[in-house]
C-alpha cells in the first residue's frame, strides 16, 4: 500500500458496493452483461425496432430464406416462418415474453421464498416442520411436468405460465434462505439487536435479511436462466403463450416441420435463448464470484 | 441507597442430552442505584446466563426454573415478552461479550443507533424532518461520549471500517443511547489488548458516574473489578461464593475459591516464585450433588463439608458459602 493510501481518510463503502467493483472488474461478466442489456432493450423498444410487424403473415413469403440466402430479402433478414412471418422481428418481440416470464417468476419466487425462509429459519418448531416438508414434496416432482399439469389445469396464458412456474421455483430461494436464517440468527448481533429490545419482524427484517441476501441475488438471477428455458419448453410443447403471440419456445417448434428445407426458422430462436441463457449463466457466475466470500480472494 | 435489580434465588436449566444443567443455581444479587457491581467467575461459573435469565434472553433448550427477578420495583419475570422488549434497551441495556461480531455487519453504524431510539423513544419528533435530525444529533453526541471521533462521518461507516476498541465504544454508545438506569457490560474487555481495556473500562465508570446508572460488569479479571467495581459477587459452578464490598472481598478473601483466585494472579511482590493455581476441575454440572461444589478442590475440604452450604455472614456487607469462615479470617 502506498503512504496516499494509507493516509487518506476511509470511505464509506459497504460491502455491497466493494462487491459490485469485484464484479465490474470481472470482463467475461460485464460482456455477459451487455448482451442482457441488447435483449432488454429489444424486449422494451420491440415495436420502434422490430423491421416488421411480427403478426402479418404473408404467404407469398412463406419459408423465405434468410438476407443473405439465394432468394433472401434484407428487409426480412433473418428470413420467414411457415406463415411468412419475419423471423427477426419474432425474435425481438419473442425477447419481451421471454424476459418478462423470466423477471416475473423470479420476483415472486423470490419474495415468497424469502418470507417462508426466514418464517422457517427464525421461528423454527412446527413452522419449520410445515414448511420444510412442503419443500420436500415440491422438490419430488419433476419441474417440467409439475408445470405442464399445472398448466393442464389453469389453461393458456401469460400469468398462468408465471404461476405455473412461481409455484415451485419459490422452494429453490426458500432453502437458501433458511439454510442463511440457522446460521445467522445464532450470531452474536442478532443475540446483541435482541438485548436492545429488537422484536421478531426487526430481527428478521433488519438483522438477518440484509446479510443473507448477496446468496439470495446470486441463487435468483441463476435460477432465473433456468425459469427462461423452461418458459420456452412449454411454449415449445404449445402450453404457453398462445399463438399468434412470438414466443422463442412456439417458433422453434413452429420450425421443426421444415426443418431441413428450412433450417432458419427453428435455428434463430433457438440462437436467441441459447444467447440469453448463455449470458445470465455466465452473468450470475460472476455474481457468485463476486458476492460469495468463499469464492473472492 | 435505593435497590435498582433484586434477584432471588435464580434457578435456570438448560437440557442438554447428558441431563438437566442448573447453570444458575439459587442466585440472589442487588443492585443499588449508581453502584458498579463486578461480577467474576470463571468460564461455565454461570455469570453470563445469570444476566442473560435477568434480561429474559434465554432460549430452548434453556428456561428459568425458579426465582424472582425485580428491576426497579416491577416483578420482570411475570412480565409479557412484548413488556420485556420495552425494557431491554431502554431501561437495561447489555452489551455483548465479542465486539468484533456484535454489530451487524450489513449496516452502517448511523442506523443501527438510530433503530434503538426509534424502538424506545418516545420523546422523539414526529416529523419526519426533525425526527432524523434529533436521532443525527443523538448519535453525533453517542459516539462523541464514547470517543469516537469525527462521529458525522463516523455514523456513515459499516462496523468493518472500525477497529476492536472502536466497535466496542460503539456497542457501549447503541447501549447508552437511550439512556438506561442499568447497563449490563458482559466482558467488555476480553477481545482487547490492555491499553483499550483500560480505556473501555474508564468510559463505563465516567459514564456511569455522569449519567448516574448502574453497572454490573461481568468479567473474569479479578484486576478490572478491583479498580472500578463498588462490590464484588465471586461465582463458582452457577452459585454465588462470595459477596460483598470489592477492597474487603479483594483484601481480604473469605471463600477458598476467592483465594485461590486471587493467588493465582501473577504479582509484581511474588516475582519468582512459581504461580499456585486452584488444583483440579470445575465439577461436572449434570447431576450434581447439594453438598459444597468446591470441596473437591478445597484446601480446608473435611468430612463435614458434604452438606448444602447456605450463604453465611462474613462480615459487615458480606457474606460467603462456606462451612469453614473462622479459619479464613
Amino acid at each position: 500500500m502506498t503512504d496516499a493510501a494509507i493516509l487518506s481518510v476511509p470511505q464509506a463503502e459497504s460491502l455491497f458496493r466493494r462487491n459490485l467493483r469485484d464484479f465490474r472488474r470481472n470482463r467475461l461478466a460485464m460482456a455477459s452483461l451487455i448482451v442482457i442489456l441488447v435483449f432488454v432493450v429489444m424486449a422494451v423498444a420491440a415495436p420502434l425496432i422490430a423491421p416488421q410487424d411480427p403478426n402479418e403473415t404473408d404467404l407469398l413469403r412463406r419459408l423465405q430464406p434468410p438476407g443473405w440466402a439465394p432468394g433472401g430479402d434484407w428487409a426480412y433478414a433473418l428470413g420467414c416462418d411457415g406463415l411468412g412471418r419475419d423471423i427477426l422481428s419474432r425474435i425481438i418481440y419473442g425477447a419481451r415474453i421471454s424476459i418478462f416470464i423470466g423477471l416475473a417468476v423470479i420476483f415472486l419466487a423470490t419474495g415468497v421464498g424469502i418470507l417462508a425462509g426466514l418464517a422457517a429459519g427464525y421461528f423454527r418448531g412446527w413452522v419449520d416442520v410445515v414448511i420444510s416438508r412442503v419443500v420436500d414434496i415440491l422438490l419430488g416432482f419433476p419441474y417440467l411436468i409439475f408445470a405442464i399439469g399445472l398448466m393442464a389445469m389453469m389453461g393458456p396464458g401469460l400469468m398462468n405460465i408465471v404461476l405455473a412456474l412461481a409455484y415451485k421455483e419459490w422452494v429453490i430461494p426458500c432453502r437458501v434462505v433458511r439454510g442463511e436464517t440457522l446460521a445467522v440468527r445464532e450470531l452474536e448481533y442478532v443475540e446483541a439487536a435482541r438485548a436492545l429490545g429488537a422484536g421478531p419482524r426487526h430481527i428478521m427484517w433488519r438483522e438477518i435479511l440484509p446479510n443473507i441476501l448477496s446468496p439470495v441475488i446470486v441463487i435468483s438471477t441463476i435460477r432465473m436462466a433456468n425459469v427462461i428455458i423452461l418458459e420456452a419448453s412449454l411454449s415449445f410443447l404449445g402450453l404457453g403463450v398462445q399463438p399468434p403471440t412470438a414466443s422463442w419456445g412456439s417458433m422453434v417448434s413452429d420450425g421443426r416441420a421444415f426443418i431441413l428445407e428450412a433450417w432458419w426458422v427453428s435455428t434463430f430462436p433457438g440462437i436467441a435463448i441459447l444467447l440469453l441463457v448463455l449470458a445470465i449463466n455466465v452473468a450470475s457466475q460472476g455474481l457468485r464470484d463476486a458476492f460469495d466470500p468463499r469464492f473472492s480472494e | 441507597m435505593s435497590v435498582l435489580l433484586e434477584v432471588t434465588n435464580l434457578r435456570t436449566e438448560f437440557a442438554t442430552r447428558a441431563g438437566l444443567v442448573r447453570a444458575v443455581d439459587g442466585v440472589s444479587l442487588r443492585v443499588a442505584r449508581g453502584e458498579c457491581l463486578g461480577v467474576v467467575g470463571e468460564s461455565g461459573s454461570g455469570k453470563s446466563v445469570t444476566f442473560s435469565s435477568v434480561m429474559g434472553l434465554v432460549r430452548s433448550p434453556g428456561r428459568v426454573a425458579a426465582g424472582t427477578i425485580h428491576f426497579d420495583g416491577r416483578d420482570l419475570r411475570g412480565l409479557a415478552p412484548e413488556e420485556m422488549r420495552a425494557i431491554r434497551g431502554r431501561d437495561i441495556a447489555m452489551t455483548m461479550q465479542d465486539a468484533l461480531t456484535a454489530l451487524n455487519p450489513a449496516l452502517t453504524v448511523g442506523e443501527q443507533m438510530a433503530e434503538v431510539m426509534i424502538a424506545h423513544d418516545d420523546t422523539l419528533p414526529s416529523a419526519r424532518g426533525a425526527r432524523r435530525s434529533a436521532i443525527r444529533d443523538r448519535s453525533v453526541e453517542m459516539l462523541g461520549l464514547v470517543g469516537i471521533p469525527a462521529p458525522e462521518t463516523r455514523l456513515r461507516q459499516y462496523p468493518h471500517e472500525f477497529s476492536g476498541g472502536m466497535r466496542q465504544r460503539i456497542m457501549i454508545a447503541i447501549a447508552l443511547t437511550c439512556r438506561p438506569q442499568l447497563l449490563i457490560a458482559d466482558e467488555p474487555t476480553t477481545a482487547l489488548d490492555v491499553t483499550i481495556q483500560a480505556q473501555v473500562l474508564e468510559l463505563i465508570s465516567d459514564i456511569r458516574a455522569r449519567l448516574g446508572m448502574s453497572v454490573v460488569l461481568i468479567t473474569h479479571d479479578l484486576g478490572v473489578v478491583a479498580e472500578h467495581c463498588d462490590r464484588v459477587m465471586v461465582m463458582y459452578a452457577g452459585q454465588v461464593v462470595e459477596e460483598g464490598p470489592t477492597d474487603q472481598v479483594i483484601g481480604a478473601p473469605r471463600h477458598p475459591y476467592t483465594r485461590g483466585l486471587l493467588a493465582s494472579i501473577p504479582r509484581p511482590a511474588l516475582r519468582g516464585q512459581p504461580i499456585r493455581p486452584i488444583v483440579g476441575q470445575v465439577p461436572d454440572l449434570v447431576g450434581l450433588p447439594p453438598q459444597c461444589r468446591f470441596h473437591s478442590r478445597c484446601p480446608l475440604a473435611r468430612q463435614g463439608c458434604l452438606v448444602q452450604v447456605p450463604m453465611l455472614p462474613a462480615g459487615p456487607g458480606r457474606q460467603a458459602r462456606c462451612l469453614r469462615l473462622e479459619e479464613t479470617s
